[in-house]
């Protein structure tokens, strides 16, 4: 069935994702304390990859449009690549040196305005929160600043009837809520398995076309209120943990002393019990 | 859905090269491989004859990624603890059309797929093609998921010797253990300096050797050494047939291959630094699976093009041959009229032309040979006798060559005759 809103097109979500270094390749540059970022393998942000998911569920179920936006360095393109081979039908990719530095503020108004200028959106998705800054903040400074109601937290969402239902993960249990559209959900991490890139999206990217890179001049972002200076998030100190050398003790020798020495050092310390 | 004149599956020699060649000739082209990138699924070294690549690329040797180029030959006959060795050098070696070389596949076949890009064709990586897409009694396309499908004229199968697709395509029935060998390999590291003064070698030269008899326990097989630019590439082929009816796992059998002593002077010190193992059709063009259908060709090893005689073993390039014989039986079917079958059947026309068919069926009986045991156990022993006499000078008195021979001959457990007809059958088939 496809759900068919305002007027004749079909339902348009939109889901902002964003690049970050692999969880498993996190790396704190020991010097500067900041995240390394140069030179790591990336991934889409597992929870955006998350409700990238749901909207490729609703597209499978009611034939909407998926488009994925995000804001970054060109390099980005690799997971907006992968969006369009999972499935996605097209992307835009807010990019210009004169967002860099820029904190939640900054970006959720940026990533507002290039939603606005997409335009015919009916339901915008972003994940929970990011796997390298992790405020959780973008997607609510989204609903803000386009006055959406949103639904935090969500791990389903159903379209009935023109309107949004989602399950909310709270901390005592779910909850449905339901809202008109549009409106805004914010996913949460690990709620689905994202889907693999096909063979059909991937022959869609190496045709080309499927990213549209759009400056700030493009979608008329005011340049007072993006960039470092107009961030008002001040790091003020960041500490690593060194985490305590392990107490390593070898036994060596005869094997069937050593065994019987390590055994017995295991079962002293009880970490096994005999 | 997306819709090409050719797709082709698997990113190895054949289909790139099939790609490649479809590409020149004004075909869309899809090339379609499951790793990451091509070659990373593949064995990592060995050795490749050059001439199809001649053809195929006149100037390859100017950016192909060659390890070394082979200037010496060797075959080596072991037992327990002994061998014999015979060496070739000659300065015809490496030169030309005849030369061959040593390379890594991930670099080699990453290569290959570039310049099947370049030429034209889409390559496609990370997708495993699950099955056909068959309809109405021909091949239409590819198929990764149910809704996954890609619609072409010609589906070109070069997906190695798993073939299974080439079975789903009824073109092969189901592989039988007599029909395979498998194969191991692993790289092993050593400096640059090390390989050369240790197997007398200048910078861009290398070696090749095959290991006979007790290098495969005496199992239907061989191994082989080749020297890259700073590793070894050693492994052995045997019959899984064997392997299985001796209860041995080719794990134990590489083990104790490793530690020969005719093999450790080589590798000492060096590093293993990867490990694989792999099927190797043992087919013969006597049964070789049907090569085209409706809409569809197949490729390489897919297709059991494959030459293992004992002393050279060839894959590589009857897989670049083969595949630009399919891209050639493509263009005549296209002025023809169509992907039918009948159009495609110029193939087998176009892969004697590349004397793809010609080669195989000339060491056809290869194979066969190979099944006679005596060869793998019993002769290697022999020859090692009369040369343990040959060289053993005790002061006891030493008996002519001929005694010598005629001595051990008899005394082994084959009768004169069989060893006879044996002799001439390995020379027929080689
Ligand atoms: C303490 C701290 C210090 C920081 N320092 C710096 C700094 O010095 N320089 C710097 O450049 N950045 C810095 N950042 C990072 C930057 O502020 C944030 O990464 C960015 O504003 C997005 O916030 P987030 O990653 O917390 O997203 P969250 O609010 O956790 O993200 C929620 C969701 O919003 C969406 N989203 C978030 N970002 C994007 C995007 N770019 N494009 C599309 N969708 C998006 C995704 O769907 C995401 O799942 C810092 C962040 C913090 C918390
Ligand atoms: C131990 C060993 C040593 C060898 N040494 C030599 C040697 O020294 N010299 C020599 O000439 N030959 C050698 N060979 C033989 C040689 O490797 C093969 O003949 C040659 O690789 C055949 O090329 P191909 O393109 O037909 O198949 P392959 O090289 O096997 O390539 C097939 C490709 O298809 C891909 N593929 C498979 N199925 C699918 C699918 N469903 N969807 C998408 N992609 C798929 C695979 O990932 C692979 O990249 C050796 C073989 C073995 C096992």
């Amino acid at each position: 069935m496809s759900v068919l809103v305002s007027g004749m097109r079909p339902m348009r979500i939109i889901v902002c994702i964003k690049q970050v270094p692999k969880a498993q390749e996190l790396q704190v540059d020991p010097v500067t304390q900041t995240l390394k970022r140069v030179g790591v393998p990336s991934e889409i942000n597992p929870p955006d990859a998350n409700a990238l998911e749901i909207a490729l569920t609703l597209k499978d179920r009611h034939a909407a449009e998926v488009v994925v936006l995000s804001m970054g360095p060109t390099s980005f393109d690799e997971s907006l690549e992968r969006a369009i081979a999972m499935g996605a039908d097209r992307s835009v990719l807010l990019t210009d040196r004169i967002l860099g530095g820029s904190d939640t503020v900054p970006t959720a108004y940026a990533l507002s305005e290039t939603i606005q200028k997409i335009g015919g959106y009916d339901l915008i998705l972003t994940g929970e929160e990011t796997t390298d800054a992790s405020t959780g903040h973008v997607g609510p400074g989204i609903a803000g600043h386009l006055a959406l109601p949103q639904i935090t937290y969500v791990s389903e969402v159903q379209i009935v009837d023109g309107t949004v239902r989602a399950r909310r993960t709270a901390e005592d249990g779910t909850e449905w809520w339901q809202t008109k559209m549009p409106s805004l959900c914010t996913v949460n991490f690990g709620c689905n398995k994202p889907r693999s890139p096909t063979l059909t999206g991937k022959i869609r990217v190496k045709r080309g076309g499927v990213i549209a890179h759009w400056s700030c001049a493009d979608v008329g972002i005011d340049p007072k209120k993006v960039g470092l200076f107009n961030s008002p998030t001040i790091v003020a100190k960041v500490d690593t943990i060194r985490l305590p050398p392990r107490a390593g003790r070898m036994f060596s020798g005869d094997a069937r002393e050593s065994v019987r020495a390590l055994l017995d050092a295991l079962i002293r310390d009880r970490v096994i019990v005999p | 859905m997306e819709r090409f004149d050719a797709i082709v599956v698997g990113a190895g020699p054949a289909g790139s090269s099939a790609a490649l060649t479809l590409a020149r000739k004004g075909f869309s082209t899809l090339l379609v491989e499951r790793g990451r990138s091509p070659g990373v699924k593949g064995m990592f070294g060995g050795r490749i004859y050059s001439w199809a690549l001649h053809d195929l690329l006149p100037d390859w040797a100017k950016d192909c990624p060659v390890e070394r180029f082979v200037v010496r030959e060797n075959l080596a006959f072991l037992t327990e603890d002994a061998s014999l060795a015979i060496s070739y050098d000659s300065p015809k070696l490496g030169q030309g059309r005849a030369s061959s070389f040593t390379a890594l596949r991930a670099k080699f076949d990453a290569w290959l797929a570039k310049k099947a890009q370049e030429a034209g064709a889409m390559l496609v990586t990370g997708i495993r093609v699950d099955d056909l897409w068959r309809e109405d009694g021909r091949v239409r396309g590819v198929l990764v998921a149910p809704k996954d499908r890609v619609g072409a004229d010609l589906v070109v199968i070069a997906e190695g010797a798993t073939s299974i697709l080439t079975r789903a395509a009824g073109l092969k029935r189901d592989l039988e253990p007599r029909e395979v060998s498998v194969g191991v390999k692993e790289t092993i590291e050593l400096p640059v300096e090390t390989i050369q003064e240790r197997f007398g070698l200048g910078e861009k030269e290398g070696a090749a050797f095959v290991f006979a008899g007790q290098a495969s326990l005496g199992l239907r097989g061989g191994g082989f050494l080749y020297t890259n630019q700073s590793s070894i590439s050693l492994g052995l082929v045997v019959s899984s047939e064997d392997l299985s009816r001796k209860k041995i796992e080719i794990q134990e059998v590489q083990n104790r291959f490793r530690l020969h002593p005719a093999v450790q002077r080589w590798i000492r010190g060096g590093k293993v630094v990867e490990y694989s193992a792999h099927l190797v059709p043992e087919l013969g063009a006597g049964m070789m699976p049907r090569l085209w259908g409706e809409g569809v060709l197949v490729a390489g090893d897919a297709a059991g093009f494959l030459i293992n005689n004992g002393y050279t073993f060839r894959g590589v390039d009857l897989a670049i041959a083969s595949g630009v014989a399919a891209a050639e039986a493509a263009e005549a079917a296209r002025a023809a009229g169509g992907m039918s079958a009948a159009n495609l059947a110029g193939y087998e026309k176009f892969l004697r032309a590349r004397n793809v068919l010609t080669d195989l069926e000339r060491f056809r009986r290869a194979p066969l040979y190979m099944k006679n045991e005596r060869l793998f156990d019993v002769y290697p022993r022999l020859l090692m006798e009369i040369a343990e006499r040959l060289y053993t000078v005790d002061g006891s008195g030493k008996p002519r060559l001929a005694d010598i021979i005629l001595e051990e001959a008899t005394s082994a457990d084959v009768p004169k005759l069989k060893m006879l007809l044996d002799l001439l059958q390995g020379a027929r088939s080689m």
